[in-house]
Formats: C-alpha cells, sequence, structure tokens
C-alpha cells in the first residue's frame, strides 16, 4: 500500500513537473528607443511596461504562466528594428509592441506575412486602424486623426459649442507624422465652418519664433492645435508664452504633452494653462500604480524614480496592460498557455470594457477596428501638475469612419 | 605560412589580369562563396535576416567608399540618395507595375543623375565646405520627397511596394530575398573591385592623392568627379532599392541624416579607400550592438539588476560605439582593413620576421 502510494506520488509529481516543462514564459517582443532621438520618452515608457509586467507576473502571470517582455533597444532606426523583430520571432514572441514610425512602416508587411500581431501605439499611420485592410497592426490607442478630431471637438466645446467663424491655428511638426492630421481638420473645416490656417515648424523644431510671432499678432486665432515632436513641444510653450498668446488656448497632440516637455519649457509656472490630449491616463491616482508601488515596497525598493514622469510611465502601463490583456483573452479562449500569435490577435480583437481603474479609456477592438474607438482624454498643466479637464471622449466618429473606409 | 606565392608564371594576359593571381586567393574566394551558398541552408532564419542587413549595408559603404575612400571626396549625402532610388523604383513599381530588374537600375540611375548634381559643387570646393554642400543635398531632396505628394504617395510619404517576383514566385521569407541580396551584394563587389583597377578608378586615386597633379598628367578632374559622384550615388540608389524591397515600403525617414553618418561610420571602421573595409565596416556596425546585447544579455546580471541592464545596454552600445570609433582612428587610422592585411603579413611569413 505504502509503495502505491509513493508511486503515485512519484506520478504526480512526474505530471506536475512535465506541466511545469509545458507551462513555458510567453513571450513579448518589446522594442524600444532609450538612446535614440525619442530618447526623452524611451527612457519612461519602457520601464512603465516592465513595472507592469512584473506586477502581473507576481500575482502568478497569466493562466499560470510567466510573461516575459524581451526589450529590444533599436535606437530609432530601420536596421536594427527588422534584426530585433527577428530575433523576437525567433524567441517566440506572440507579439510585437512597434515603436516607431519608420520602423511600423517597416515592419507592417512582414507581421502581416507572418501573421504575428504587432501594436502601434501613438505611430504608424492613422489608417492602420481599419483591421481590414491591416489585420496584423493594431494601434491601440487614439490615432493622430483621432487626436485631430478630439482637439477640434475640445476647441468647440470651450468656444461655447459653436465655430462659425472661429479662427484655429494649426502649428505642427513638418514632417509626415506632423501632416498626417490635416485631411481630417480640412474636413472638419467644411462641417464646422471655422477658418484654419496652418505654421509648419522644419525640422529639428527648435526654432519657431517667426511661425509664433505670425500666430499671435497676424492671424490671432481663437485657438492653437499645436502637433511637435521632441524639443520643438517645449519650444512652442516658450515662444507663446514670450508673444504674449494665453496658453490656455493651446491644446498639444499626444507628443507634445508631458512633464519633460513643461519642464524643459521653463517649468509649470511658465506653461500654466496648457493643454495637452492623452491616450492614457495622467497623474499618479490610479489603482494599478498605487499596487505597483506596493509590489516594489514588498521586495524593499523604493518606487522608480521614473513613475514621476506619469505622462509617458503611464502610457507604458497602459500598452503592456491592453497587451496582457490580449494574451489572457487568447490563454481564456484557448484554455491553455501555448498560444499562438494568431490567437493573441483574436485576443486583441475582444478587448472590451478594460479600464484598468480609468488609466486605459473604454476600449472596444473589433476585427475591423484596431483602434478601440479613438478615445482621447485632455488634461490641463495647472498648479505643478497634470488636471483633468474632460473625461475619456471620442470626437467625430462618423467622419473618421467614413475616411477610413476611403483608406485614407 | 601554409602557401608559396612565387613560382606562379603567367602566359597569357587573361591570367595577368585576373581578380585573385595566386591559388591560394581564389581557394579561399571559393570557400567563402560556398559558405555562402551553405549558409542559409544551415543558419537559423534570425541569422539569415542579420546576414541580409548585412548585405544591404555592403552595397551602400561600397558606393560611400567609392566617393570618400577612393576619390577624397567627403559627402554626407549618401542616404538621401538611397531614398531618391527607394522612391523611384517604388514609384516604377507601384504605378507602372515593372519588375524588380527594371526598377533597380533605374532607381540607381535616377540616384546617379541626383548624385551628379548634388555633386558639381565639388569642382569648387573641398573637404569641410564639400561636407556642407552635401549636407544642403542631404536636406533638399528630405524636404522634396516630404513635400510632394507626388513622389511620396501621399501625406505619409511611404509607398508600399510588392515584393520582387522570379520566375513566378514572389521572393518573401528571409531565405529567398537572402539569394536576391546576396546576388546584388556580390556584383556591386565584383564591380567595385574591377572598377578601382580600371582607367576610372585609378583616376579617382589619382584625384584623391592630389587632384592639381591628377589635373596635369591629363585626368579631366570635371568629368572624374561628378563620375565619382554619379557611381557613388548610383550604388546608394541600388542600396535604397535593396531596402524598399527588402522591407516591402519605400519610406524618406529611415533615410535621414543620421543614416548617412553610420555610412560613414562604416567606411571608416572599416578602411578608406577599400573593397574589403566596405564589407568589414558594415559587418562591423551592424554586428556590434547584436553582440553587445547578446553579452549583457548572458553575463550583465552577474553585475547588475534587471532595470540596470535594460537601461545599460542600449546605453553601453553607444559608448563603445564612439570608443571603438576613437580607438581605430588612433591605433589604425586605416581601419579593419589595415589591420587584417597587418595580421596577414604577419602570418605570411611566420615564424620569421619577414
Amino acid at each position: 500500500m505504502r509503495s502505491f502510494t509513493l508511486l503515485l506520488a512519484g506520478a504526480a509529481a512526474l505530471a506536475l513537473s512535465t506541466q511545469a516543462i509545458a507551462q513555458k514564459d510567453i513571450v513579448i517582443g518589446l522594442q524600444c528607443d532609450r538612446t535614440g532621438p525619442t530618447q526623452t520618452v524611451g527612457v519612461f515608457l519602457c520601464p512603465g511596461y516592465h513595472d507592469y509586467i512584473a506586477l502581473v507576473n507576481s500575482k502568478g502571470g497569466v493562466g499560470g504562466a510567466k510573461i516575459r517582455a524581451l526589450e529590444i533597444d533599436h535606437e530609432y532606426k530601420v536596421p536594427s528594428a527588422v534584426e530585433s523583430y527577428e530575433r523576437h520571432k525567433k524567441e517566440g514572441a506572440v507579439l510585437i509592441s512597434l515603436y516607431g514610425t519608420p520602423q511600423t512602416q517597416a515592419l507592417t508587411q512582414r507581421l502581416t506575412e507572418d501573421k504575428i500581431a504587432g501594436t502601434s501605439p501613438g505611430f504608424g499611420s492613422a489608417a492602420a486602424a481599419n483591421g481590414d485592410r491591416f489585420p496584423y497592426i493594431f494601434p491601440i490607442a487614439a490615432s493622430y486623426w483621432s487626436q485631430a478630431a478630439g482637439a477640434v471637438q475640445f476647441v468647440k466645446d470651450r468656444l461655447g459649442g459653436n465655430l462659425k467663424g472661429k479662427k484655429i491655428a494649426y502649428l505642427y511638426f513638418d514632417n509626415p507624422a506632423g501632416r498626417e492630421p490635416l485631411p481630417v481638420l480640412e474636413a472638419l473645416v467644411k462641417e464646422e465652418g471655422f477658418e484654419m490656417r496652418t505654421f509648419a515648424v522644419p525640422s529639428p523644431g527648435v526654432e519657431m519664433g517667426a511661425q509664433v510671432i505670425d500666430i499671435a499678432q497676424r492671424f490671432k486665432p481663437d485657438f492653437v492645435i499645436a502637433h511637435l515632436f521632441g524639443r520643438s513641444p517645449s519650444v512652442s510653450i516658450k515662444e507663446l508664452k514670450r508673444v504674449g498668446y494665453p496658453l490656455s488656448k493651446v491644446v498639444s497632440f499626444v507628443w507634445g504633452a508631458s512633464e519633460a516637455d513643461i519642464i524643459a519649457a521653463g517649468g509649470w509656472a511658465t506653461a500654466e494653462g496648457y493643454y495637452g490630449i492623452q491616450f492614457a491616463g495622467v497623474g499618479g491616482n490610479y489603482p494599478v500604480l498605487k499596487e505597483i508601488t506596493e509590489m516594489y515596497k514588498q521586495q524593499g525598493k523604493p518606487a522608480p524614480k521614473e513613475m514621476a514622469s506619469t505622462v509617458f510611465y503611464n502610457r507604458g502601463v497602459l500598452i503592456a496592460a491592453i497587451h496582457v490583456e490580449a494574451i489572457s483573452n487568447a490563454v481564456k479562449a484557448k484554455g491553455n498557455t501555448n498560444i499562438t500569435p494568431h490567437d493573441v490577435k483574436l485576443g486583441f480583437e475582444k478587448i472590451k470594457g478594460f479600464t484598468l481603474g480609468g488609466l486605459v479609456p473604454p476600449l472596444e477592438i473589433n476585427n475591423v477596428d484596431h483602434e478601440g474607438g479613438g478615445w482621447v482624454q485632455i488634461f490641463q498643466a495647472k498648479g505643478g501638475k497634470w488636471v483633468k479637464s474632460t473625461e475619456w471622449f471620442k470626437a467625430y466618429p462618423t467622419l473618421l469612419k467614413r475616411m477610413l473606409a476611403h483608406g485614407g | 605560412m601554409f602557401h608559396r606565392e612565387s613560382g606562379y608564371y603567367k602566359t597569357s594576359y587573361a591570367a595577368d589580369m585576373a581578380l585573385y593571381p595566386l591559388p591560394v586567393a581564389r581557394w579561399t574566394v571559393a570557400a567563402i562563396a560556398l559558405a555562402m551558398c551553405v549558409a542559409p541552408f544551415v543558419l537559423h532564419e534570425y541569422y539569415v535576416s542579420i546576414i541580409n542587413l548585412i548585405l544591404v549595408a555592403t552595397v551602400g559603404a561600397l558606393g560611400l567608399n567609392i566617393l570618400v575612400g577612393y576619390t577624397g571626396q567627403i559627402s554626407i549625402g549618401h542616404a538621401a540618395f538611397m531614398s531618391v532610388g527607394a522612391y523611384t523604383a517604388a514609384n516604377l513599381a507601384v504605378r507602372l507595375d515593372l519588375p524588380f530588374w527594371i526598377t533597380l537600375p533605374a532607381g540607381g540611375l535616377m540616384a546617379a543623375a541626383i548624385g551628379a548634381i548634388v555633386g558639381i559643387p565639388s569642382l569648387r570646393i573641398k573637404g569641410l565646405y564639400l561636407a556642407i554642400a552635401t549636407l544642403a543635398g542631404q536636406l533638399i531632396i528630405e524636404w522634396t520627397i516630404n513635400h510632394v505628394p507626388w513622389i511620396s504617395g501621399g501625406a505619409q510619404a511611404s509607398i508600399e511596394v510588392p515584393r520582387p517576383t522570379l520566375f513566378g514566385t514572389q521572393l518573401k521569407t528571409q531565405f529567398q530575398l537572402y539569394w536576391f541580396l546576396l546576388f546584388f551584394a556580390v556584383l556591386a563587389i565584383v564591380g567595385t573591385l574591377n572598377l578601382v583597377r580600371s582607367r576610372i578608378g585609378r583616376a579617382f586615386i589619382a584625384i584623391r592623392d592630389q587632384d592639381i597633379a591628377a589635373e596635369i598628367i591629363g585626368i579631366n578632374i570635371f568629368r572624374y568627379k561628378l563620375l565619382a559622384f554619379a557611381i557613388s550615388s548610383f550604388y546608394a540608389g541600388v542600396t535604397g532599392v535593396l531596402y524598399t524591397y527588402y522591407l516591402g515600403i519605400a519610406n524618406y525617414e529611415q533615410f535621414q541624416i543620421v543614416t548617412s553618418i553610420d555610412y560613414l561610420a562604416m567606411i571608416i571602421i572599416g578602411g578608406l579607400g577599400s573593397v574589403l573595409g566596405s564589407i568589414f565596416g558594415a559587418i562591423f556596425v551592424t554586428l556590434l550592438p547584436i553582440a553587445i546585447r547578446l553579452g549583457m544579455e548572458n553575463w550583465g546580471s552577474l553585475l547588475f539588476g534587471d532595470a540596470d541592464i535594460r537601461n545599460l545596454i542600449p546605453n553601453l552600445r553607444l559608448i563603445l560605439f564612439g570608443g571603438l570609433i576613437m580607438l581605430f582612428l588612433v591605433l589604425e587610422p586605416e581601419g579593419l582593413n589595415r589591420l587584417w592585411r597587418n595580421i596577414r603579413s604577419y602570418f605570411r611569413v611566420w615564424p620569421f620576421s619577414y
């Protein structure tokens, strides 16, 4: 009898150990830029991503399997991004977290051929929101088109609900990403009847004295919509302030609205009133961030200093959270953790009602809409921090849907 | 050490003019060729993809070396010529549905034409001044592509291109594209090897060493300087086309000035004025980040925590990359190629000193 029990125990142990072998890590391919031209984003965004994954793993992972995010820094270079993608594929990544517009463009065709889902929050083309045309690209966050629509909606609300006869200046970085919102803005000019003038800032975007004087003293718009990158958002804040244009009439797209931009512009006192569009919640007041702090405390470590830069850090958390949600959808659908990239793709298309305590917008991703609705939230620089000034909203959905159907 | 270089008598002009007159050199080349043919069958797709990137970079580095290394004209607009090639090929492939064997030379020729125009200032200015003039070329080309939708194909300035088709098969996988890229890389290498020992190549070298002297001995400076720019840009254009087919998209954002600097780094590290050096440079610049990353992933945890490693890998790469360039310029200004030749000549007479 005793030997029988032993045998049983042995068999059980064997079964357990084989299960443990079968239960291998779920690998995510994470592309980052911590050293290239957009390093100011990467050094906060990527730690946020890893911290959320660590949090999930500390709670036992997904379906019992740990998640391993393999980060590769591609320095915003296309050949490195190609190499890192192939490396991720070799490691068995079930999804790729893309970083950067040229990199997203360069890998789109290969992702589609290999049937691996790639996410491009805030990058790539707005047309990628169309899941019919780009089945394996998931923007998962408001595209520049949705941001443009959101900005105009916001301006309309600020100016009393009617834009007829109003003047809006569009101050943009003169590159493809900067010009991308133009079709949407032009369509809205027709629909809402406002007057728009565009002001291009040439690369590298640190010289815009002429444009700003033109805006403040000649055009005198009722609102400025700014779409700048890198160092230029801080320059725009500084210059607009200098010529006396009220910053409470400026709303920036997502890459011009971080803590780092405000600090580079000369601090919160200078930028008081400046509005910024966000696709992830801003500030430290979300349950998930408290859990991360708690996790660090249990390990006897202080919370990482990157957490203070909440705009980019929270975006990293948002991206990781949506990835984990897609993976857990895939695990649930399959019943085990041996999921394929295709399962994860289907997992993305089931994301709904996942808000992470308000940090993530109420996305609804399906096989047609890979953007999840184009939700944005607007924050204002006020008293030393970003203060929420609207709830999550999506603007002009029918117009955007019509434009997406035309293929962009 | 293992072979004798004496005792081979050439009995025909053809034998005397062979690229590799010594049997041992021919055997080495044959062995490398064989290895390149076997490699994609035995290597994982990931390693094939790295070789693919090296192959494309080799073509670009060769082109830049013809201009900078052989002719002595500096250019920091190399990446812009790649974008000229890329967009020419992309437009031809998408609008007129032309196959790659037309779009590829067309992209090269268009880049050569633009390159010759950008090279005109080289007739009057040299050195740093020429660098600025080519920088202007880079910026003008970038701006033009960015602002002319007829070229760039719309606001996104990127054109999706169907992958190349050969005998009815579309070359999609890294394995298939390997052969496609290898063919053109070999063509570029053999072409350059022959170019630099031809009349044109000798003229380039003469101009590099002393352009006034070259003019006095009857070299038409005007013609050969522009020719150097045209040939170099042709290579760059072809590189752009190869990138376009390899990635399936033409996008000017990958051909910005940083890329030009990368290619300059390749030929400086590899060795100015040598074909082998261009190849060494392309290999080195592509592999170094990968090697540093692998090393850190495997052994970094002995010294640092996880979060630190993630921050350290990219920064360490930059530090090492910059440090190595400085080290080479101080220790061996002629680059990896010179290092290789030193090693080779040492072992040639080993165990004797000469």
